[in-house]
């Protein structure tokens, strides 16, 4: 079963009106750059973390370049070290954060709930301003000779020593929270007052709950992460010793503050991912998820347990060994949601009619790639394990697993899924259908190599290295290459789908969900009637019945 | 984390609300202008390490009366008192979790 | 034919001849003004939250440090006038005062009084922020700012000028981001005074009136922590 529309599946018949969308309802920049609609907000934001993700991409692939071999023969010590940050910064506050929610939440999630915007639409526009500013002073950095303190920021190095843009990356980085926050707010505003009738906190979408709980982390984290930035600033301007240990002050706050933030920021960026996850797991095995609450319920609970454990970072950084116990129990325990969640997806699939579309093998290397990311992250979680592979190319590989054998991969899941939702088109599936495998084969030449070469001793963060560990090096650059080549071929497909692809329907997919039941592209206000649900979530024939009716009616 | 009330519990055209006594908001002002000259009061005597926590208490006692009832919080949602408890919880976590570390070093060992 | 949406069946005989009577100030995306209102006043609370986390940090940090330096701590207190704190603080809370009275004038439609209400409001509030100036430049003056101007010297405790340096950090900080945050609620207020003047908050629609106070309110309970924990430490 791999037809790309569904004859039988009765979708609402575009009205002799829906030839206007939102795409071509106004013309000319200033409908775009001063639009309120959440679909061009997000267009928006895709362009620009788009941009974002390759910047950072080639920082990465300068340092695979540099790492072919074992001396430091390409870089400069101190230019390397600006190559990493950069790239850790960029990936990190420029595309991680924002992506999934920005791009595929801002679009999908208002008509998801059946509503036809944010609860704020002009302050949505001001979120991606405020994102702009906050990466042009990125680009600032980038430009005038970049930063090398590592994307972590660590006392008293960025403080006192480095004579690199400090302050304009943490006042960067400062303001790009907020677009951060605010665009939680919004999100969290619009699924509490903005639901279609009849569409309870049970009937959601499991992409809503993940993304609510993504949005609970942004409020509670964020703020935390703009102190500590604040107060780093301060001191670099200062120089007073708040986190420096010769004036007084203690860089493990420092390193407490900055993980309490940025340890529930790694659920901010995985939790969206799991959301585009359950979507696509329903859509193309067309059924329930199983296990819908468990799963609902794991998305509040990696958002809760995600902020006690932030000191598995500091485990080797002079904290109290009793407090390393207790961070070292939390942080077994939460592993224990995003392992449910693992087992609903696979249950799910069990004796499925699962149909093989791009978007489904992105979910499939989602699920493999996250639980190994996960089950080494326990690994490190561990003390005693943590002493030997803390800051080597163990860890690296870790939250490379995670952030893009999880993150980018339901990103790309995402797109392809809602691509014909977005654009009312398809992209062409078999040159898809290479990328993905580029990108798995890619991908896992990459950072599988890490994981051995961490573990026997590689530290990361380091332009030279020991000559035994060559082999595994060059195997990772080539992997490097050809995961390159996974994320340039969609850039070139779907550009020439906008004009050359089929055209698509409602629902080519014969999915579930308010999304489905609007034209593709959808109309400005998204329905051209609020509807009104009366089916459980992934229902499919519940759902069916009810497109008919208003087709009828 | 409870949950909201769903959208039919939305009242009205109209903005449902409870508008307050005047007197109430009078009385409140009284309330932490006691509660201030009270701390200024007790910071001056000597109550050894009992100043601290006695400070803390004040503090958060006017801070409930302006939350309860200039914040119109006492009249407001279950959502809001969720919210309003969640940050302060959050805020507790982040306080006992880092003490945790701080009050358990042993300075003199190294 | 569309579906009556829950609202309408909940409500029989309300319908949606909404637009012919579309109040002025209901945004399109909304069905009515009680969700408009609810929205708002829903999203100023986590903003409020969120802030709660971002004094919260600060308050944090300083609380280590407390308890890493109390005697610094309590020579960096000694350096703070407490009258002129307790003078500020009076002054805060009564803006809070008359931050309530303007929500409550502009719930009962009472224009003369939410705008007098708002003015006094803005009025203490510049109040406060000016002192606040005045202070600092006495600690300036007192060579207590912290960095490279930083001149001043415990004599009695020549040990604790480093703390007490520490201590001026997290005071300017502490108290520049909450006067930084009046500044920007006196902005607020300013162009709230020319609403409520211009007749715009009624029964039907004061949420703008009760957000602003939401955000005053926290701003003022701030103040209720760092008076004491700044001014008052003996």
């Amino acid at each position: 079963m791999t037809s790309t529309t569904i004859d039988d599946a009765p979708f609402i018949e575009p009205s002799a009106t829906a030839k206007r969308n939102y795409l071509n309802d106004e013309y000319g920049v200033l409908s775009w750059l001063l639009t309120r609609d959440h679909k061009r907000i997000a267009i928006l934001y895709a362009i620009s973390v788009t941009i974002f993700f390759f910047v950072g991409g080639i920082f990465a692939f300068l340092m695979r370049l540099e790492l072919l071999t074992p001396e430091g023969d390409l870089f400069t010590s101190d230019t390397y070290n600006k190559l990493f940050t950069l790239h850790g910064i960029v990936m990190i506050f420029f595309f991680l954060i924002p992506a999934i929610p920005a791009v595929i939440g801002n679009f999908i999630l208002p008509i998801m709930l059946g509503a036809k915007d944010l609860a704020f639409p002009k302050l949505n526009l001001m979120s991606w301003y405020i994102y702009i500013i906050g990466g042009t002073f990125g680009v600032i950095v980038i430009i005038t000779g970049g930063v090398d303190t590592g994307w972590t920021f660590y006392t008293p190095f960025s403080t006192q020593y480095s004579n690199t843009h400090v302050f304009l990356t943490t006042l960067g980085a400062f303001i790009t929270g907020f677009s951060s926050i605010l665009t939680g707010l919004n999100f969290l505003v619009t699924i509490h007052r903005m639901r279609a009738p009849g569409l309870t906190w049970f009937r959601l979408p499991l992409f809503v709950w993940s993304i609510y709980a993504t949005s609970v982390v942004i409020m509670l984290a964020t703020p935390v992460l703009a102190i500590t930035l604040v107060l780093l600033m301060v001191e670099r301007v200062l120089h007073v010793g708040i986190f420096d240990p010769a004036l007084g002050g203690d860089p493990v706050l420092y390193q407490h503050m900055f993980w309490f933030y940025s340890h529930p920021a790694v659920y901010i960026m995985i939790l969206p991912g799991m959301a585009v996850i359950s979507e696509c797991v329903a859509a193309f095995t067309r059924k329930k998820i199983f296990g819908y609450k468990f799963v609902a319920f794991s998305s509040l609970a990696i958002a809760f347990l995600g902020f006690l454990v932030w000191a598995h970072h500091l485990f080797i950084a002079g904290i109290s060994i009793y407090s390393a116990m207790i961070f070292s129990f939390l942080t077994m325990l939460v592993a224990v949601p995003s392992a449910i969640k693992v087992f609903n997806w696979t249950a799910t699939l069990y004796k499925a009619s699962v149909s093989w579309q791009t978007p489904m093998l992105y979910v499939l290397g989602f699920i493999g790639l996250f639980t190994i990311g996960g089950v080494t992250g326990l690994f490190l979680g561990a003390l005693g394990i943590d002493v030997h592979v803390h800051d080597s190319y163990f860890v690296v590989a870790h939250f490379h697993y995670i952030m893009v054998g999880g993150t980018i991969m339901a990103y790309l899941a995402g797109i392809h899924y809602w691509w014909p939702k977005i654009t009312g088109r398809m992209y062409p599936e078999w040159w898809a259908r290479l990328s993905a495998l580029l990108v798995f084969v890619g991908f896992n030449l990459t950072f599988f190599p890490q994981f051995l070469v961490g573990y026997v001793g590689m530290p990361r963060r380091y332009h030279a290295y020991a000559p035994e560990f060559q082999v595994l090096n060059v195997l990772s650059t080539a992997g490097a290459t050809i995961l390159a080549a996974g994320y340039i071929l969609p850039m070139i497909y779907l550009g020439w789908s906008l004009k050359f692809g089929r055209k698509a329907g409602p629902n080519p997919w014969g999915a579930v969900g308010l999304e489905w039941a609007t034209s593709s592209p959808p109309p400005k206000e998204n329905f051209h009637e609020t509807p009104t649900v009366t089916w459980e979530a992934y229902d499919y024939p519940a759902f069916l019945k009810a497109m008919r009716e208003t087709q009828d009616a | 984390m409870a949950h909201a009330p769903d959208h039919a519990d939305h009242v009205g055209h109209s903005p449902a609300h409870h508008q307050a006594p005047l007197g109430m908001y009078f009385a409140v002002f009284f309330a932490l202008m006691g509660g201030t000259i009270l701390t200024v009061i007790a910071s001056h005597v000597n109550l050894g390490h009992w100043n601290t926590p006695v400070a803390l208490a004040i503090a958060i006692i006017k801070a409930t009366l302006v939350i309860l009832w200039f914040m119109h919080v006492i009249h407001s949602p279950r959502m809001t008192w969720v919210i309003v408890i969640s940050s302060f919880l959050w805020l507790g976590v982040l306080f006992v979790l880092m003490f945790s570390d701080y009050l358990t070093r042993i300075w003199n060992i190294y | 034919m569309r579906n009556p949406t829950l609202h309408e069946l909940q409500h029989p005989g309300t319908s949606d001849d909404a637009h012919a009577h579309h109040h002025p100030f209901l945004q399109h995306h909304f069905e009515d003004l009680g969700q408009q209102h609810e929205a708002s006043t829903l999203g100023m609370w986590f903003f409020v939250a969120q802030e709660i986390l971002f004094f919260g940090g600060i308050f944090m940090a300083y609380s280590v440090y407390r308890h890493m330096y109390p005697e610094a701590w309590s020579a960096g207190a000694h350096h703070q006038n407490w009258k002129i704190g307790l003078f500020n603080t009076i002054v805060l809370i009564g803006s809070s005062l008359t931050m309530a009275l303007a929500v409550w004038g502009a719930q009962g439609a009472k224009r003369k009084l939410t705008t007098v209400m708002l003015v006094l409001t803005l009025l203490l509030g510049m109040t406060f922020v000016g002192v606040k100036g005045f202070e600092y430049r006495e600690h300036i003056h007192e060579g207590l700012f912290p960095g490279s101007h930083f001149t001043y010297v415990d004599h009695a405790h020549p040990e604790l000028t480093r703390g007490v340096e520490l201590f001026m950090v997290f005071y300017f900080t502490m108290t520049g981001l909450h006067a930084l945050h009046m500044i920007i609620g006196a902005g607020l207020l300013i162009w709230f005074i020319k609403r409520a003047w211009r007749g715009d908050f009624g029964p039907e629609y004061y949420s703008p009136v009760e957000i602003m106070g939401l955000y005053w309110h926290f701003v003022d309970i701030v103040w209720i922590f760092l008076f004491p924990l700044l001014y008052l430490i003996h």
